[in-house]
């Protein structure tokens, strides 16, 4: 069917289009749908969304689906619940790449110094991150490693000792190409 | 030749009907058969507390001891029905306190039960043994300090899941030292702390005691003192399980386990620390039911666990176990029936990548006996749902959410729509479906042309148009409950396929494209089915053509209810009084 056709290919480009957050973020130019004009949009957000969807600034206030996903409250509750309690135990952070379609979760705790976590992170995204000197940063390659942290800045990670950066990080971004030469990698 | 058996034989022979489902066919052969029946039937369910007046079954069932009864629809456990929308048991209560105070059991799901309830329950029956409460609200500790103090001869106590005003612990203090008969008792929803020494007391004299649920509060010093009391336990539920203990503690709480001989079902063990997860060792292999669903125990954890629990039958675990895991489960626990897998981040970008479509394929490539799924996945496959589905044929029960909206096949790209023809094609006993993902018409064709044993079906973003609604409706017979979220469709279906609706117990249906002209079309048109509107954010003038938001629509004797809040509007059999908000007689 040719609707279904053209359809497919709109949800092809929704698919592997790269974006942060729920649907209901996207900009108004998606929201019209593929033609079916009893298609509604996205259904109401708790928050309000003024996100473009771009995916190379940090992570848009999410938007939240009433009711979605279908878990109960009392469910949803104790895992905030142990959310607030674990900040404590294992220090789990996200870590987001350029280009990458989701996330992925690391444990900060179970490394000792920076080369075992730039290893593990190089064999998680499959990437590899350059040379680190202390007045240039990351030389050698387009991937720098950064992190947001504690005041919400984004840092290049390297800089401060060890114990420091795992106790002020609060999530990881390996950031690539042009976007990635501000923070001073010095290409 | 009067070929009539005599009362007595067949009230002999009714005796031995146990399943409802039997005992109302067998109501439905003849004046004598149905009169009979209905004077031996003890256990009544009611599914929909608004299909009937409580009236009508303290009338026509004299000798209930047990009463079941469901309030809200199950979308109410997403917070899609605002609060006050209805499901009292206050009602009910009454009118049996009144017609039928023999009663001896009271199981309510999704009901607001007041402390009121549960003061007139301790007051009215005198014989009263148990109390199940799952999903309800309402009431406080001081309804069950009620409940605790009068009921003399109370067996079960269970509380599943409810939001309890907490007022305290002294509850407990309630139960007289008389009171010997529990066997079980499941506060594991109440948040506050209970007194360990009520606890105590309460649990050493009744050695009937089988089933006792802690709350989160209880520590892992207390349990220890509670299971050397209690060792013939069958079912566990922890209270937290990560306070630091000395090595004498640990070693007192492991011998604590070795001589609980008969457990069979363990849950709770909240916040678990991985080094106290040996002490579960001794308890695994004679465990049938197994919920870590509120554990945050890590993959190579669950795996040492589990791999000891060779007679599992129920598992309920976090997407923590990840793909590695679950094959562990499948070459461990060869008599697995039900796996259920709960996301561990409250959203969708927290879940769990190293949880797959892979993780369910093993488990229903290697467990024979795997018959109910509930499975939150970041994304699916067409293939791994073929396979499924060829693996295990005799599925009865397949929840899949793909926990972002309209995610299509993450290898192909396509819809998943052949994945889930797959599954009710090759699932022919199947009888509870829940689909999610990207899904166009075609899946609902399938399924309305397969899923003829289907009862249960919940939809959420998915489908173009109405012919999604229409191949569900004209398609699957034995259909009884149909929940839809979010898919374009409206009216056409809906009135077409009108006459299905009464043989169904309900529709639920929320940001479709229903008009509220076609919900008066509709309850005109079906004098048997309450056709509720439910719109917190109403027009002043409301259009025929304008969308509602929400309706509940759902077959009843009882006629429009009276207990309806401000934003619920029924739909008047009556034209010319049209909609109101009250219903009148």
């Amino acid at each position: 069917m040719e609707n279904v056709g053209v359809c497919d290919e709109f949800v092809n480009l929704k698919a592997t289009e790269l974006r942060l957050g729920l649907p209901g973020t996207e900009d108004e130019k998606q929201k019209v749908s593929c033609g079916k004009s009893n298609k509604r949009a996205l259904p109401e957000t708790e928050k309000d969304i003024e996100s473009t969807g771009k995916t190379e600034t940090a992570s848009p206030p999410k938007a939240q689906i009433v009711g979605w996903p279908p878990v109960r409250s009392y469910r949803k509750n104790s895992i905030q619940t142990k959310k607030n309690e674990a900040e404590g135990q294992g220090m789990y952070v996200k870590v987001s790449m350029d280009g990458a379609p989701y996330l992925r979760k690391i444990d900060l705790t179970m490394y000792k110094q920076y080369p075992e976590l730039m290893k593990s992170l190089e064999n998680m995204f499959k990437f590899s991150v350059g040379e680190y000197f202390e007045r240039e940063g990351y030389k050698g390659s387009d991937f720098v490693p950064t992190y947001e942290d504690k005041d919400g800045d984004w840092m290049l990670v390297g800089d401060v000792p060890w114990e420091m950066f795992v106790s002020s990080c609060k999530r990881l971004r390996i950031m690539k190409g042009s976007e990635a030469k501000g923070l001073g990698c010095g290409v | 030749m009067d070929l009539r058996l005599p009362s007595k034989v067949l009230e002999h022979i009714f005796s031995f009907v146990d399943s409802n489902e039997d005992r109302n066919s067998v109501s439905l052969v003849c004046k004598s058969w149905f009169e009979t029946e209905r004077l031996t039937r003890k256990r009544v369910f009611v599914r929909n507390c608004y299909a009937v007046t409580p009236a009508a079954v303290a009338r026509r069932f004299p000798e209930m001891r047990s009463l079941t009864l469901k309030g809200k629809p199950h979308f109410a456990d997403y917070n899609l029905v605002p609060d006050g929308w209805g499901g009292y048991a206050w009602p009910w209560i009454e009118a049996m306190a009144e017609k039928s105070p023999a009663l001896e059991e009271l199981r309510l799901k999704r009901m607001v039960v007041t402390d009121e309830c549960l003061e007139k329950i301790a007051a009215s029956f005198k014989e009263f043994k148990a109390l199940v409460l799952t999903s309800c609200e309402g009431f406080s500790t001081d309804g069950l300090a009620a409940i605790a103090v009068a009921c003399r001869n109370l067996r079960e106590l269970e509380l599943r899941e409810c939001i309890v005003e907490d007022l305290g612990g002294d509850w407990l203090s309630y139960f007289p030292e008389t009171l010997t008969s529990l066997v079980s008792l499941d506060f594991s929803c109440l948040d506050s702390e209970v007194k360990l020494s009520d606890l105590e007391l309460l649990v050493s004299r009744s050695p009937n005691l089988k089933s006792l649920k802690l709350n989160r509060d209880v520590s892992l010093d207390a349990l220890g003192s509670l299971l050397r009391l209690a060792p013939q336990l069958v079912e566990l539920g922890t209270g937290s399980f990560s306070d630091k203990l000395d090595q004498e503690a640990v070693s007192k709480l492991s011998q604590a386990f070795t001589e609980l001989k008969e457990l069979k079902s363990l849950s709770g063990l909240w916040d678990v620390l991985p080094e106290y997860i040996p002490l579960l060792y001794s308890v695994c292999p004679g465990l049938t039911s197994l919920n870590l669903s509120y554990a945050t125990v890590q993959m190579p954890d669950l795996v040492e666990l589990l791999s000891r629990c060779s007679n599992l039958q129920k598992l309920w675990v976090m997407d923590l176990i990840e793909d590695k895991g679950l094959e562990a489960v499948a070459s461990s626990c060869k008599e697995l029936r039900e796996l259920r897998v709960f996301p561990s981040g409250a959203d969708v970008d927290e879940t769990n990548v190293a949880l797959t479509e892979q993780g369910l394929v093993s488990v229903s490539e290697a467990c024979p006996n795997l018959e109910s799924v509930l499975y939150f996945c970041a994304q699916f496959t067409n293939e791994a749902l073929v396979t499924i589905a060829r693996n295990r044929p005799n599925l009865k029960c397949v929840r899949l959410c793909v926990m972002e909206p309209f995610a299509p096949d993450h290898k192909t790209q396509q819809p998943l729509d052949e994945g889930f023809k797959a599954i009710v094609e090759g699932c022919k006993g199947l009888q509870r479906l829940s689909v999610s993902g990207l899904l166009t018409d075609k899946a609902f064709e399938y399924i309305g042309t397969h899923g003829k044993k289907l009862r249960m079906l919940s939809i959420a973003f998915a489908g173009d148009s109405d012919l999604m609604l229409h191949h569900l409706l004209s398609g699957c017979e034995s259909l009884n409950k149909l929940e839809i979220r979010d898919c374009p469709f409206g009216d056409t279906a809906l009135l077409e396929n009108a006459a299905k609706l009464e043989t169904m117990r309900s529709l639920w249906m929320s940001s479709c494209g229903v008009s509220f002209g076609a919900c008066k079309l509709l309850s005109q048109k079906m004098p048997k089915l309450n056709v509720e509107v439910i719109d917190e954010h109403p027009l002043k003038t409301r259009p025929d053509s304008s969308p509602v938001e929400k309706i509940y629509i759902y077959r009843t004797l009882a006629g429009p209810r009276l207990d309806m809040p401000e934003f619920v509007w029924t739909i008047h059999k009556n034209p010319e009084i049209g909609v109101s908000n009250l219903a009148i007689e």
